[in-house]
């Protein structure tokens, strides 16, 4: 089993060493923003981060990650300093408890908790009612009122818009709309069917990339039934001491963003397969007049840096679960009564979605490669647990007992017996571990773990399938490559009397 | 040399050996026989410590094996099972030498002791290399003994060690067992349920039966006084084929 410890010793120093060989802080001001899983956000934080790099601090972009809480609990704890947030978003969401009302009673609720926002950014990306250009024109539709006049148009919404309470029956109910025809239908086809004409009216969000694509009208809302998203953006108190040229620069964008401006934007990104960064810059330069630079990052240089960040979770995460899992199966083979425990629990830890158990972490360890890093490392315990149990009880009895009468001690035994005839199992527990933790690895990068998840994530965002195949691919390959890596590693470990096969001996020879 | 007093164990329900004595003296060899399940194999587990007895006590070279004295009295005991228990991982060198080579006795020593076993079970040196899934059963159970030993040791105990071998080898093997026993001169406990094999290695029987010793003596003194009318069945069972044809008394 010496040769065992050697390779695991030499996986974690070079593991280690990628890790290390990451950038370290200087004593430039350091400013992390982040971003929700949607183009929009991604833009507006690109923004945040390209400002923040102008007013001379080292900015770094934790991009699209899972969900608003993580973002939210990554602003309070300091892990992001800052991201643009709806005050819908916190007022009816985050903060629904606190039940506010206005914009001072929300900045009070913020102050309270360490944390500022700037003046809304100028769009409201809320519910609208859309309908195209042409036909505003020719029936002089501005407002939702205006659709009263003119009952035989035919209204197509989105399923959920149809359903919920606060959608369509309330909102039919405020504008007093006498329309008969009205549909649900997925949201996809609502926008076809008002390219081609089969629809009137449907339903969108005022920034939808699909606004300026489709050459559609967002009907304002003038009896103010739709909730209010205004665009912010949301930072800690602290930035504006630590970095106080940075938040200036942020409160310069308040005003400036419309909302057909950043539906064009979005199209941009989403429809045309613009790098966010690039789309970013451009409105920074036209509208703020500031000479940013994008420091294009080549596919080489993005393909590399997801390589490292991925080489790092799988190879940190299975080297721990490999030295743990292994003692805990010896364990439970030796200790009946304590391995059932083992096995159960590590079994209870493998039943856990991925996805929960990777957000489980955050409260723990914060965003990042630590808590994917934790998380995958549990995943990767159970089959070499249970693969090293199994092979070291399936050893045949009278070899065991045979090792026992020649006077072996238990440990002598373990090393010299037992754990070479459970080589094959154990190592089959690790090729399937390996496998597993580099599939699962992608999911990191909803966690702000980086990895080959990134470019997954922003194709599933950008329904391209290209880019999710850049990061599937390569996860691909890596599993395979990590399997091979395993097999060369049994065809060194495993004794070689366990390879042979019995020859067709002559069984009357002596 | 070995001395088990009111021995007794059970497994669950069963109880697989009754209060037994048995006394094995210097330099004899002990058969136990009987049918399957009789608690034979039991017996020999009971003395190299595989599994502890319920009550009694096993005195081996003079002092009780309790758990702090078993490691040290397991080598100097040398145990055959019936299919060998070979190590499959390793070669048939690394088979015999693996516990000499754990007490780190002398390189020199293991390769005269190795040469000298090879000789004495008539196992050809070239095999020396090979792993035991290369070799027929027979050269298995030679391997096994010269692991057995190995350490020169007191006291021999074989559990059907020919058991899982074809007629004409057991027969051949037998043979040479019993001159490798009479050359050694030790202390031997030999389980079988063959009566012929009993007989051919041994003038000490001992039938057992359902956890108990049921009568200990020579064939002749088992055929002549059966203890017990399943002594006389038992080796009525066993009377050879070609005794049976001819009608004459086991």
């Amino acid at each position: 089993m010496i040769a065992t410890h050697r390779i695991i010793a030499l996986v974690l120093t070079g593991v280690f060493a990628i890790v290390l060989m990451r950038p370290a802080a200087g004593e430039v001001q350091r400013v992390t923003v982040g971003s929700k899983l949607f183009t929009e956000s991604v833009i507006l934080a690109e923004m945040l981060r390209l400002l923040a790099d102008e007013a001379g601090a080292t900015a770094d972009h934790q991009r699209q990650l899972g969900g608003t809480r993580v973002l939210w609990n990554a602003l309070l704890s300091g892990e992001i300093d800052a991201y643009p947030e709806y005050t819908g978003t916190l007022m009816q969401e985050i903060l629904v408890d606190q039940q506010l009302h206005t914009r001072a009673e929300l900045e009070q609720a913020l102050a309270e908790r360490g944390l500022r926002m700037t003046a809304a950014l100028g769009f409201n990306n809320t519910y609208a009612m859309g309908v195209t250009e042409s036909l505003a024109e020719r029936l002089k539709l501005r407002t939702i009122s205006d659709l009263r006049r003119h009952p035989d148009l035919v209204l197509g919404f989105g399923n959920e818009f149809m359903d919920r309470a606060d959608g369509w029956p309330g909102l039919k109910q405020r504008y007093r709309l006498p329309q008969q025809d009205v549909r649900g239908l997925e949201h996809e086809l609502a926008y076809r069917g008002i390219a081609s004409g089969t629809l009137d009216v449907t339903d969108l969000y005022t920034t939808d990339a699909e606004i300026a694509y489709y050459k559609l009208r967002a009907l304002e809302d003038d009896l103010h039934y739709f909730p209010v998203y205004n665009a912010v953006i949301l930072y800690r108190a602290d930035l504006a001491r630590r970095a106080p040229e940075v938040v200036a620069l942020y409160k310069r964008l308040a005003g400036r963003i419309d909302a057909a401006a950043m539906s064009r934007m979005n199209a941009r990104v989403k429809l045309d397969g613009e790098p966010d960064a690039g789309v970013a810059t451009d409105f920074l330069r036209k509208s703020l007049h500031l000479e940013v630079d994008v420091q294009k990052q080549s596919a080489w240089q993005r393909f590399w840096q997801h390589t490292a960040e991925h080489l790092a979770l799988v190879g940190i995460s299975l080297s721990a679960a490999i030295v743990l899992a292994i003692p805990l199966g010896i364990l439970a083979a030796r200790r009946r009564r304590l391995g059932q425990l083992v096995l159960g629990v590590a079994g209870i830890l493998q039943t856990i979605p991925s996805l929960a158990l990777f957000v489980f972490m955050i409260p723990l360890l914060g965003i990042g490669a630590p808590p994917a890093i934790v998380a995958l490392f549990l995943y990767s315990l159970l089959p070499i647990i249970r693969n090293t149990f199994a092979g070291l009880r399936d050893i045949p009895p009278q070899i065991i007992e045979s090792a026992q009468a020649l006077g072996l001690p238990s440990r002598a035994r373990l090393r010299i017996v037992e754990l070479p005839l459970a080589t094959r199992a154990i190592l089959a527990g690790i090729k399937t571990s390996a496998v597993i933790n580099v599939g699962t690895a992608t999911l990191g990068a909803l966690i702000g773990a980086g990895g080959y998840g990134q470019p997954i994530l922003t194709g599933i965002r950008l329904d391209n399938t290209a880019l999710i195949l850049q990061g599937a691919i390569p996860a691909a390959v890596l599993a395979l490559l990590v399997q091979g890596i395993f097999e060369l590693v049994e065809r060194g470990l495993l004794p070689r009397g366990l390879r042979v096969h019995a020859e067709p001996s002559d069984s009357r020879s002596l | 040399m070995l001395q088990l007093s009111q021995v007794s164990i059970r497994y669950g329900d069963a109880q697989a050996l009754y209060e037994t004595d048995l006394r094995v003296p210097d330099g004899e060899t002990l058969v136990l026989i009987g049918p399957s399940g009789c608690g034979k194999s039991t017996l020999l587990r009971l003395i190299t410590g595989l599994v502890q007895p319920d009550s009694g006590t096993i005195s081996f070279a003079g002092k009780a094996l309790t758990p702090a004295t078993l490691m040290q009295a397991r080598r100097r005991m040398g145990y055959v099972i019936q299919e060998g228990g070979l190590f499959p991982h390793l070669s048939v060198r690394d088979n015999v030498t693996v516990m000499a080579r754990y007490l780190r006795r002398d390189a020199g020593w293991i390769e005269t002791r190795l040469a000298e076993l090879a000789r004495l079970v008539q196992l050809p040196a070239a095999l020396m290399p090979r792993f035991p899934a290369e070799l027929s059963g027979g050269q298995r159970q030679r391997v096994s003994l010269m692991r057995a030993l190995m350490l020169d040791p007191d006291l021999l105990l074989l559990d059907e060690p020919l058991g899982a071998l074809d007629p004409m080898i057991r027969y051949q093997l037998q043979q040479e067992l019993k001159d490798i026993f009479s050359e050694l001169g030790k202390t031997v406990v030999l389980v079988t349920h063959d009566l012929a094999e009993a007989a051919f290695f041994s003038s000490t029987l001992v039938l057992m039966r359902d956890g108990r010793i049921v009568q200990t003596g020579s064939l002749e003194a088992l055929a002549r006084n059966p203890a017990d009318p399943f002594v006389h069945t038992f080796l009525r069972a066993q009377r050879a084929p070609v005794e049976q044809l001819t009608g004459a008394p086991a």
